[in-house]
């Protein structure tokens, strides 16, 4: 039985790591943790874009050490609310039913930079079966700001593919992927039928090269 | 005594000039070949709107079209979609005239509740604009998106499946139409295979229907698809279309157009050679000439993006079939040529547009499709040429594809021909994953692809051809591999490609060109 394996952010919601990111900092115990935190990121902006510039692991790991300090408790009982507000509203209007045909074929796994405990959510919401996801660390119920190995970002999302892949049985060459950025080659070069949504010009042109579908999936 | 439009060259004939995609060819023929030319232009009608009115209140075997209005009723309108004619017609296009007088009828009797479906099937959705060259300013302006759109044939709710035929045929037909009061279909009859009961039962089906019939036993069954008594296709469709007909209450508009695919000042492309006036003949010179030094999209320009001039020759409208009878006798009147005699080598030219490649480029796999599909398949009686011949047509073959239009055509071409050429071994092993990639579908339902069953029908759309060929050889191609990919063999020239011929045909071989565009069938007696 294939899988689908799919990138988030870009691919099936509009967002990007940063929105969710907002909303956790703006919903700090006070409004004057709010700012603070606030504060603290816009000044940490410049070294955030040069390090998405770099590699995206690098952003991955500067942009999750903005949750240093939030308590666990405080990260799950926002989640539902994130993921209504943030992501639920922001997903492509056509997201649902490309999920849903994807899993009449077989298993469906979300492979992505964000957080796990928002990607359950959104994989509940779509009917996928799996997520591939980043996990903050936690000691002592609150957040170190570093985020747990294997970091899910570029290259490591092809390894953690074909180790799922490995364990459930799947044969890559009738696996799926799908996503919107360059930086996703290797995870869908790792599959038999790549395809691309909204690409990004790079990913675009290389996709075009290739004859690999593109989508074109539409804002909400 | 030969027909006037067969034409014996001998030693002193001008060369014939062909298509070879969108650029036009000067081939020397040896004396001897015969060359089929297309009957000239039907007359048209002189006023199509008094045809289009007398249709509707004198139907065949029906009841008046204004007898079956009641207010209140919710009536579907099918249309056919871009895919016929070729190329597109200028406007007004036919199809808008009938959807005018047959809004304004609706409206007169109260009928509010209207809705129309551009009838695509599992071909790719049409633009707005495309629509709109189809139906008019008024009507796209009043009815776009809402009351106006293209099938889709993935939707989950927007498919009915109303039974299944004594052959087991499944007949799955759009659900706003099955659940209306009243489908009207809006024909434009391009060749003998369209309308009829192809028009509802594959026009508004999806692919569990298509099933039935598109694929490569159906197909090898079918001499010609042209020639519908003897297509297997043609008779299975049938089948599906009295059944829908049992349970749906369908009323059916079938418009004929004459061959003017050019304008007059082109009269020449359908010309003999020998025949041409100095004028005609500089004219043709300066064609050719221009098209050889043009970049690609300028010719595809020249030809895509100018539509043609057809006149309409006939409006015949109510039970299917009656009218279809009608429809065919005016088709076969304009395409008809007899012919006396099979050809061990059959040569044509192969233009540069199918029904699946309106507004884009006629890639390898439709090359495969005009080639041993729909230019084999221009005959009726018998095959043009004898089982085991050989046939030599002039295209580039060059690899490029619409990645919109065609996405799932690439890989095909690029993936599964590679594996094998057997139609069967294609049908069994990989169409039902292909046709179920959900990136594909996704193209196909919001996009403007082709559905993914789509690239595995225009293959088997060649597979009576396949059958019946020994060789297949390929003049002009710029490059060695896709036709090998395809079955063919390549040659430079087309003397050449005709002494190869030779080595596999019987002595003084009958050689035979078919000289398209414009559109012509043989009806060959043997």
């Amino acid at each position: 039985m294939p899988a689908s394996y799919f990138d988030v952010d870009g691919t099936l919601v509009a967002t990007n790591l940063l929105h969710p990111t907002f909303f956790y900092l703006a919903n700090q115990k006070t409004p004057l943790h709010s700012l603070g935190r606030i504060a603290n990121a816009l000044v940490r902006g410049p070294s955030l874009f040069a390090a998405e510039v770099w590699d995206r692991r690098l952003f991955n790991e500067a942009l999750f050490s903005l949750y240093a300090g939030m308590t666990e408790d405080r990260l799950l009982i926002l989640a539902d609310e994130a993921f209504d507000t943030v992501l639920r509203r922001s997903l492509f209007q056509e997201s649902k039913a490309l999920v849903q045909r994807c899993r009449e074929n077989g298993d469906v796994v979300l492979v992505s930079g964000a957080l796990d405990f928002l990607m359950t959510r959104l994989a509940k919401h779509l009917g996928a079966t799996g997520v591939i996801a980043n996990k903050l660390e936690i000691k002592d119920g609150v957040a170190t700001g570093r985020i747990q190995r294997p970091v899910v970002a570029g290259p490591e999302k092809a390894r953690l593919i074909r180790e799922h892949a490995a364990k459930h049985g799947h044969d890559l060459a009738d696996c799926s992927a799908y996503s919107d950025s360059y930086s996703d080659i290797p995870m869908l070069s790792v599959v038999g039928h790549p395809a691309v949504v909204n690409p990004d010009l790079r990913l675009g042109r290389l996709a075009k090269s290739y004859g690999w579908p593109v989508l074109a999936l539409t804002p909400s | 005594m030969t027909h006037p439009l067969v034409v014996t060259l001998d030693k002193k004939s001008a060369p014939r000039t062909i298509f070879a995609g969108d650029k036009l060819v000067e081939v020397a023929m040896p004396a001897g070949t015969r060359v089929i030319y297309p009957r000239p232009p039907l007359e048209p009608l002189k006023d199509v709107d008094a045809a289009i009115r007398y249709a509707l209140n004198h139907p065949e075997n029906s009841d008046p079209l204004h007898a079956k209005l009641r207010p209140g009723m919710k009536v579907v309108i099918a249309i056919d979609d871009i895919s016929l004619p070729l190329p597109p017609m200028r406007r007004p296009d036919i199809r808008e005239r009938v959807l005018t007088i047959v809004l304004q009828m609706l409206s007169d009797y109260g009928v509010e509740d209207v809705e129309m479906i551009i009838a695509t099937s599992v071909h790719r959705r049409m633009t707005g604009p495309e629509v709109r060259h189809i139906v008019g300013d008024r009507i796209f302006n009043a009815y776009w998106p809402k009351r106006l759109y293209n099938h889709d044939a993935e939707d989950p709710k927007g498919m009915k499946e109303i039974g299944t035929t004594e052959e087991g045929e499944v007949v799955e037909l759009n659900r706003k139409a099955v659940e209306s009061d009243l489908i009207i279909y809006v024909n434009l009859n391009f060749v003998p295979m369209d309308g009829g009961h192809k028009s509802v039962a594959v026009g508004l089906c999806g692919y569990r229907s298509l099933l039935a019939h598109h694929n490569p036993k159906t197909m090898r069954q079918c001499w010609s698809y042209m020639d519908p008594p003897k297509s297997a296709l043609a008779t299975s469709v049938t089948r599906m279309g009295r059944l829908a007909n049992k349970q749906l209450n369908v009323f059916t508009i079938e418009t004929t157009v004459n061959n003017r695919m050019f304008d007059r000042n082109l009269d020449f492309l359908s010309k003999n050679e020998d025949d041409l006036s100095s004028t005609e003949k500089a004219g043709l010179k300066a064609l050719t000439y221009t098209l050889s030094k043009l970049p690609q999209p300028a010719r595809n320009a020249i030809f895509q993006k100018v539509p043609a001039p057809y006149g309409v020759t006939g409006v015949f409208a109510g039970e299917t079939e009656a009218a279809h009878e009608k429809t065919m006798k005016r088709g076969y009147e304009q395409y008809l040529v007899p012919i006396k005699g099979q050809a061990d080598i059959l040569v044509t030219g192969v233009p540069f547009i199918s029904p699946y490649n309106v507004n884009s480029f006629l890639n390898p796999l439709l090359v495969q499709v005009m080639v041993q599909g729909y230019l084999f398949n221009l005959y009726r009686g018998a095959p043009l040429v004898k089982k085991g011949g050989t046939m030599i047509f002039t295209h580039p073959c060059t690899d490029q594809f619409d990645e919109n239009h065609h996405a799932p055509y690439i890989e095909f071409v690029h993936k599964l021909l590679p594996e094998t050429r057997d139609a069967m071994e294609l049908h069994k092993r990989y169409e039902r994953k292909f046709a179920s990639n959900p990136a594909y579908i996704q193209m196909y339902r919001t996009g403007n692809a082709y559905h993914p069953a789509h690239p595995f029908f225009m293959w088997y759309w060649g597979e009576a051809g396949r059958q019946h060929m020994g060789r297949v050889i390929a003049v002009g191609a710029d490059n060695e591999y896709i036709p090998k990919l395809l079955g063919y063999e390549t040659a430079r020239t087309m003397g050449e490609a005709l002494d190869m011929a030779r080595e596999t045909a019987p002595p003084s071989p009958e050689i035979t060109m078919l000289h398209v565009a414009p559109m012509l069938m043989a009806d060959v007696t043997v």
